[in-house]
């Protein structure tokens, strides 16, 4: 029940781009095909999935036996920078097919704050390892969602005759808006 | 001369928020009132200056390889002494920024200023860059809090104005989209007409 909570909470009530702020940037910039959006969906579900597991033992087992807790921030965006590009280089190795369909979007996860927002955050709530990986996960699907929504919206968008000074980036910001009332409705779910 | 231009540059030319779009996460997430946005650019600005500093003088011993995870750490040691002190001096305002603080680490608009400018000027120049972006960044994020403020609670700066709530949704998630969103429709129009005064002129 406890892991049903994390779940829904993390995909729709506090979904990591539209009420927490966090991956704006991926979320602003690769979101123009629905295709392009899954792959980078997929992308980040399964670095998150890892990173948390990761980030997991090293803080308990690293930084806290040490007293070290203060290194967190410069630890964190280190292991996760290697990480990304160790599931890069394993990726390559032994499933080509699954690097060719991540690929491009695996060097930009290093610079998603999503990442490691959700590293500081599962360790601010004091998960233990398996919520913390149910977390992460559903973050990044909800983090996946919220980007497919929005790549079939703007998909739309291009069609449309937009005001010369709202075209880019400020109308995709208002139709995040939208998208971030509509989201809105889940509060109070659980 | 060319040293008011670096400093001034940043807060309408290059200005972060509006006309390159880069920290958007901390734009929309630490936005809910003018002095939470205010605080949290004058952390990043402070970082900006530090990191801008350290790297401009360390440029020449980091082998051309290896600068962006060394840029990474120069930085994220700058965010961990921001942090610490933040927590030690400003508690209340540590509290409400909350994850944002360790997260300048990622805030584009810093590694972008370390690659672009600081690994290829002198010291001066680069802490005179990082104050600019820093000064133009701060100023975005006052503007836009004081606008979500004053839709979402009818106070300004915590001094309040009208009476009772205001619109809530100004607030909460949605209201950074909206607020951002506008504000962008709103400098474009002004620089497309400062731009087609200037040209009318000559």
């Amino acid at each position: 029940m406890e892991y049903f909570a994390i779940i829904i909470g993390a995909i729709f009530v506090n979904n990591v781009v539209l009420s927490q702020f966090l991956g704006i940037c991926p979320f602003l910039g690769v979101s123009n095909k629905v295709n392009t959006s899954l792959g980078m969906g997929a992308a980040v579900v399964f670095v998150m999935g890892i990173s948390s597991i990761v980030v997991y033992l090293l803080q308990y087992h690293v930084l806290v036996p040490l007293h070290i807790e203060y290194m967190q921030t410069i630890v964190f965006i280190l292991v996760i920078a290697a990480l990304v590009q160790m599931v890069e280089i394993i990726l390559k190795k032994i499933s080509p097919a699954l690097y060719q369909a991540l690929g491009i979007f695996l060097p930009l996860i290093t610079t998603n704050c999503a990442v490691l927002g959700v590293a500081i955050l599962l360790v601010q709530n004091g998960y233990n390892l398996l919520e913390s990986f149910t977390y992460a996960v559903s973050t990044a699907v909800g983090f996946a969602l919220a980007l497919v929504i929005f790549s079939g919206i703007r998909e739309r968008l291009e069609l449309n005759d937009v005001p010369v000074a709202m075209r880019g980036v400020p109308i995709a910001l208002i139709t995040a808006g939208i998208l971030a009332m509509a989201f809105m409705g889940f509060a109070g779910l659980v | 001369m060319k040293r008011l231009n670096i400093l001034l540059k940043g807060i309408i030319k290059e200005n972060p928020t509006f006309v390159l779009v880069l920290g958007m996460c901390p734009t929309l997430g630490t936005t809910t009132s003018a002095i939470n946005g205010a605080g949290m650019g004058i952390a990043t600005m402070f970082v900006l200056i530090m990191s801008n500093t350290v790297i401009s003088l360390i440029k020449g011993l980091i082998p051309d390889k290896v600068r962006i995870p060394a840029f990474i750490v120069v930085i994220a040691s700058c965010v961990t002494v921001i942090q610490l002190l933040m927590e030690a001096y400003v508690p209340a305002l540590y509290e409400t920024l909350g994850v944002f603080i360790p997260l300048i680490v990622v805030n584009c608009i810093i590694l972008g200023r370390a690659e672009a400018f600081a690994s290829k000027n002198n010291v001066m120049d680069s802490a005179l860059d990082g104050m600019g972006i820093g000064l133009g960044f701060t100023l975005s994020l006052t503007v836009i809090g004081a606008v979500r403020e004053m839709l979402g609670s009818g106070s300004i700066f915590g001094y309040k104005f009208i009476e009772g709530d205001g619109l809530i949704a100004f607030v909460l998630a949605p209201g950074a989209f909206f607020v951002l969103g506008y504000l962008m429709v709103l400098f474009n129009k002004a620089t497309a007409r400062m731009r087609g005064a200037v040209n009318k002129k000559e």
